[in-house]
């Protein structure tokens, strides 16, 4: 319990150092440029001077003045005006969070599942084909770049096979979710769909982000199936092993309720310092498969000079990491007993 | 053994030794190979024309041009010197920050090595990705401000990986004896601490100049990276995204856009990657068990 609200007041701490980081961005760029930054929609450019704007904002103050300023707006949760997306900031980013949250998530998924399966695989198999199969596979995993793995996973599965095409939602789905029926909780399709009861768009929603989010964590993945791997076979050298052995449990018990649950820890550390990882490429991954998530808004942002996009994506994405990673603390409590008894 | 046939007894490593050097000939030769045009600028890729649509391979342009005439195959054999430049660079350059902030942290102790991890967990939490095209947008476009961006966030990974090494080796006796001999602070971090604690870095490195490549071709490959015409396997890949659905009846028409420059990004990384895991399994037998 002390450990949780320990980890909890730190966040607003970590926040606020995080918002001056982002902010301070901004003075790589000229007053013409920042002014940007702090404008909430078009209309307020109109008519006006530079040296007007320049007064209006302060921005021939000091640093903290114009960092205040900033923070006391972003608080009350206007981010500036998106020119990229033609909407604030702040609405772009309420739509695009949730895309790339369910990327993320489905994408630890198949990380999980997979690395535990076929880590577990390769470790009980040491030394055999199987083994020796998944290692060689793991390193052209690692080495593939995820938007190659993108490019060739769409040739063949929409432009070859046409069964995963790319985009979020096809038109007709996508018209049910503007609907009036259909209402919206989290803004991940596959979530709310059932929420809904509407089957059709979940599985449509799923044909969707099936290949993205495969692409998006193959890396991953086979990284999580070497740690695995080597986490197993060193367990299985440990003392604790034999006595659950001697003990007379069956093989499969003594992996699944004492190797597997011991060799799971450094494994979720690593699936909370993958989410940074992750994050990053799915401004690639998005891309290819034209997903409409976090990704493609930076990226569209960037090329766009769009500064207060830009800005803001930065601070939604150090909210989503700084989040997570609490979660993965407190799984890592709950599956630790040595850390709750501190 | 000498750590040069170590390398060549371990298939894997033999094999990534090989594509390397296939590399580095490429890029060395790259004049020969593909004449440039125009002298003063050889990393402008070669056009043929200004079609938007791309032709298929024949005498004049041996794999083909993209939309816009760019020839494919020169675009590849100068794209590997941007591929050595900007790894090499980036990955050099981040290194020595990262081994002197982590190795003198480590070294020193105290207050010092607190700061020093605590701005290393803050950029751990950074996505790496996202980071570089932040910086790149305020900074402006082009090569030289990618690698610049790669070096400040790249740095930290080998900080982290140094201090561990440097922590422990502090206490071992041989830094004592040195110690008592009465050498000075600087000669023991230079002279001994350094190079016992430097070989989980090389392999570090060797993985990485695949991988930053990897980034700065990515980069290119969404469109904030190297100037458009700039040889740049990332940027060949982002004019072949176009063209992925070939023509109707006949998904693969421009499959000569894609392949050649896939070819050449996965084994470039693919080499650096093998070279590293090898390195890393001749240093460290316990990894591998």
């Amino acid at each position: 319990m002390q450990y949780i609200l320990k980890r909890l007041i730190t966040i607003p701490v970590i926040m606020l150092i995080l918002s001056m980081i982002i902010f301070s961005l901004a003075f790589f760029l000229s007053p013409s440029e920042r002014v940007a930054v702090f404008v909430s929609s078009p209309d307020a450019l109109q008519n006006v001077s530079l040296d007007e704007l320049i007064n209006r904002y302060g921005l021939d103050e000091p640093f903290y003045i114009q960092y205040k300023n900033w923070f006391k707006r972003v608080i009350k949760g206007d981010l500036g005006w998106s020119t990229s997306a033609r909407m604030p900031v702040a609405t772009a980013l309420a739509l695009r969070i949730p895309a790339t949250v369910e990327l993320l998530l489905l994408g630890q998924f198949i990380i999980f599942i997979g690395g535990i399966f076929l880590g577990t695989l390769a470790a009980i198999k040491h030394n055999r084909t199987a083994d020796y199969f998944i290692r060689i596979t793991t390193i052209f995993g690692i080495s593939i770049p995820g938007f190659i793995l993108g490019l060739v996973l769409l040739i063949i599965f929409y432009v070859k096979l046409d069964i995963f095409p790319p985009g979020r939602l096809s038109l007709t789905s996508l018209d049910v979710v503007s609907s009036q029926e259909f209402t919206t909780y989290t803004g991940m399709y596959l979530i709310d769909s059932l929420f809904n009861r509407r089957l059709d768009v979940f599985f449509d929603s799923l044909r969707h982000i099936i290949l993205p989010s495969i692409a998006y964590s193959l890396g991953s993945l086979a990284a999580a199936v070497r740690l695995i791997r080597s986490s197993i076979l060193e367990n299985l050298r440990k003392d604790y092993v034999n006595t659950a052995r001697v003990k007379g449990l069956t093989e499969k018990r003594v992996m699944n309720k004492h190797v597997l649950r011991n060799a799971l820890l450094p494994f979720i550390t690593f699936m909370g310092m993958e989410i940074p990882t992750l994050l990053g490429g799915a401004v690639i991954i998005e891309t290819v498969f034209n997903y409409p998530g976090m990704g493609t808004f930076i990226v569209t942002a960037a090329r766009g000079l769009d500064f207060p996009a830009i800005l803001g994506s930065s601070l939604a994405i150090g909210v989503i990491i700084i989040v997570s990673n609490l979660i993965i603390d407190l799984l890592y409590a709950v599956l630790n007993p040595l850390i709750s008894l501190e | 053994m000498s750590l040069f046939k170590k390398i060549i007894k371990n298939p894997m490593g033999l094999f990534g030794l090989c594509i390397i050097i296939f590399w580095m000939i490429v890029a060395a030769f790259a004049p020969i190979l593909a004449t440039p045009a125009d002298s003063q600028n050889p990393y402008s890729i070669m056009r043929h024309s200004f079609s938007s649509l791309p032709s298929s391979p024949d005498e004049e342009a041996l794999f083909g041009t993209t939309s816009g005439g760019y020839d494919i195959f020169y675009g590849i054999i100068w794209g590997s010197r941007t591929a050595f430049l900007v790894g090499l660079i980036t990955v050099l350059c981040s290194s020595f920050i990262g081994v002197l902030i982590g190795g003198l942290g480590a070294f020193w102790g105290g207050i010092l090595d607190n700061i020093a991890m605590r701005i290393v967990d803050l950029f751990m939490s950074i996505p790496f990705l996202i980071a570089v095209i932040v910086m790149t947008t305020v900074m402006g476009k082009g090569l030289d401000k990618i690698i610049i961006a790669l070096i400040i966030f790249g740095w930290r990974g080998y900080a982290r990986i140094i201090r561990s090494e440097v922590l422990a080796l502090k206490e071992e006796e041989f830094v004592l004896a040195a110690k008592s001999l009465g050498a000075s602070s600087s000669r023991i971090f230079f002279r001994h601490i350094i190079p016992n604690a430097i070989y989980p870095i090389i392999v570090l490195v060797s993985i990485n100049i695949g991988r930053m490549t990897l980034v700065a071709a990515a980069l290119s490959f969404v469109g904030v990276g190297a100037e458009p015409g700039f040889a740049d396997w990332g940027q060949m890949l982002n004019f072949a995204r176009r063209w992925i659905s070939g023509v109707p009846g006949d998904p693969f028409f421009y499959w000569y856009t894609y392949t050649y420059p896939s070819i050449a990004m996965v084994s470039f990384v693919l080499g650096w990657t093998l070279f590293g895991d090898a390195l890393r399994d001749i240093y460290d037998p316990k990894i591998n068990i």
